[in-house]
């Protein structure tokens, strides 16, 4: 078995203020995955993610990047991990190229080929024409793509992304999936918080939820999906429907008089709800799923994770 | 990292630095060749010239190493207060801190940066002087370490102080109450061999005497003070001062939660 990408053991951190944002924190990032790491606000993400880039300090416990322990192999250990943290932390008054050679610099890889480095990754997230202008006059969607460049210049072998779309236009949050995923295909490991559950939806292999400083569920995207008892369609009607009629056997919502939802149990063919539909006089014009499944799933465990807290 | 590594981040530091300097010439060097110019114009040429000689030399003359200490003093130590302060308020510290570079690497650049930015205003200031007065330098190697020693040892005051500072009043409240008063009080102005005996012996806790006076020797030849004393002193304020940064650095205090 590989070495894992990530090791997380028994992590707690209590602030000074007396805070306890770490209650005993344990996963482990194969090498490779893409991992999603979500939770409420003030749950401990960014507690967990500041201790692995050692901005915070942990009251306890171990984590381990790529088999080098954080406390022992500081230098080893953070060589492994690129960071695009939540807020913006360069120098806005430098220029974008000048910030993604000085950070290369601080990994040790010579002027010459940082220099090569920033030029190639400013190219691939579309900010080499801003290369040379003050940062500080990028919009938001270029500080945060900046930011992914900078995270990349040393070539990381794990990379780790706290919300990193926030704020950002739907364009520019999938032009940086898309980077963010070609990345991975190529090896580097994935970490990600986002309060986009459809992007973690959509791009992670692995979970792990985070609520009070401990994880409530930690496994595969397809094994926590599956727990999904029923599924939620979108249905755009041909005509307008002023009322449902009683005689449609499926529990119908109208959110408008074109559009309806209905829930169908998982597994159900929906030959018997397309009939159901046509004997009540509606006619559907197209159909979608409402992809609000990890949504409703996090808000099951997060709750539930609270109910068993009170 | 390895050794090529660290000299990789060290040089990348100090190049920001220096870089840094150089772009904001207009607040980091212009400002202390206008205010000496003035010095040298009023208390050098205007009013030294009614006072005469002090310690056996001109007015003018006698004054321009404590300027040239005084401009050292206040932009060794400005320089590393404000930048390295400016890099902990917009966050971009943390690129410094998420990397493998280590503390001393950091620590080096900041006053290494520092130290270049003290010695660049001391070379604008005595180009100034030279405009008013003509010196024989007479002792190059102690002028020269002089120069050195203090300017670590106020780039390390200053690093300290943007370790502890949370505000932008903070990083102004040391030079403000503390650094100008002593700077003035060092001799810089006057020799202490002509105050009472006992504001003389007050004036001897003052490390910026030791500092001005060595710095004195070095240019002009004479001195209030030991040189031995002087420098001993120097090195001392200079590890102690750099062992308590590095201290600091090591504990993340400011910098890590």
């Amino acid at each position: 078995m590989s070495t894992a990408a990530l090791e997380v053991a028994d992590l707690r951190k209590t602030y000074d203020n007396g805070v306890e944002a770490l209650k005993g924190i344990s996963l482990s990032v194969a090498q490779g995955d893409f991992f999603a790491l979500l939770g409420p606000n003030g749950a401990g993400k960014s507690t967990l993610i500041g201790s692995i880039c050692t901005l915070v300090t942990p009251s306890s416990g171990s984590i381990r990047i790529f088999g080098h322990d954080l406390a022992r192999e500081r230098e080893a250990a953070l060589g492994c991990v690129g960071v695009v943290p939540q807020e913006l932390n360069f120098n806005q008054f430098e220029r974008p190229f000048d910030i993604i050679v000085n950070q290369a610099g601080f990994y040790g890889i010579a002027r010459a080929e940082a220099k090569v480095r920033a030029e190639k990754y400013l190219r691939q997230l579309s900010l080499w024409d801003k290369a040379f202008t003050i940062s500080r006059t990028l919009s938001g969607g270029m500080k945060r793509r900046l930011m992914i460049a900078r995270a990349i210049v040393h070539e990381p072998r794990l990379l780790i992304l706290d919300e990193p779309t926030a704020g950002v236009d739907i364009e520019i949050r999938r032009s940086m999936w898309q980077f963010v995923s070609e990345i991975n295909r190529a090896g580097t490991t994935v970490v990600l918080t986002t309060h986009y559950l459809e992007e973690a939806e959509q791009l992670c292999r692995n979970i792990a939820i985070v609520d009070k400083g401990l994880i409530v569920e930690n496994t595969s995207m397809r094994t926590l999906l599956s727990q999904l008892d029923r599924e939620t369609f979108v249905l755009d009607l041909a005509a307008p429907c002023q009322q449902i009629p009683d005689s449609v056997g499926v529990h119908l919502r109208r959110l408008d008089e074109n559009t309806l939802e209905v829930d169908v149990p998982k597994g159900t063919a929906l030959n018997q709800l397309f009939a159901d539909l046509s004997a009540g006089g509606i006619q559907v014009r197209s159909l979608r799923n409402k992809s609000n499944r990890l949504e409703e799933l996090f808000l099951n465990l997060v709750e539930r994770s609270q109910g068993a807290a009170a | 990292m390895n050794a090529a590594g660290n000299w990789v981040a060290l040089k990348t530091i100090v190049r920001r630095e220096v870089h840094r300097i150089l772009r904001i010439w207009g607040q980091t060097l212009v400002p202390p060749a206008i205010t000496m110019t003035l010095y040298f114009v009023i208390f050098g040429k205007m009013i030294g010239s009614r006072i005469g000689q002090m310690d056996g030399l001109p007015y003018i003359d006698f004054i321009v190493p404590g300027l040239i200490m005084m401009s050292v003093i206040q932009n060794s130590y400005g320089n590393i207060v404000s930048s390295f302060f400016g890099s902990k308020f917009q966050r971009f510290v943390e690129e410094m801190l998420v990397a493998p570079t280590p503390n001393w690497v950091i620590l080096t650049g900041y006053v290494l940066g520092a130290v270049t930015r003290g010695l660049m205003v001391g070379a604008i200031v005595l180009i100034v002087a030279m405009c008013f007065t003509s010196l024989k330098l007479q002792h190059p190697l102690i002028t020269l370490v002089t120069l050195l020693l203090t300017s670590v040892v106020f780039a390390f005051a200053g690093f300290i102080n943007a370790m502890y500072a949370k505000k932008f009043d903070d990083i102004a409240i040391v030079p403000t109450f503390v650094l100008t008063p002593l700077t003035y009080l060092g001799g810089v102005f006057y020799s202490v061999s002509l105050l009472p005996p006992f504001w003389q012996g007050v004036s001897h806790f003052n490390p910026i005497l030791y500092m001005v006076n060595a710095f004195r020797y070095g240019l002009l030849g004479v001195s209030d003070v030991g040189i031995g004393t002087a420098m001993g002193l120097m090195l001392v304020f200079a590890l102690v001062l750099g062992a308590f940064s590095m201290h600091l650095l090591q504990r993340g205090t400011g910098l890590r939660s």
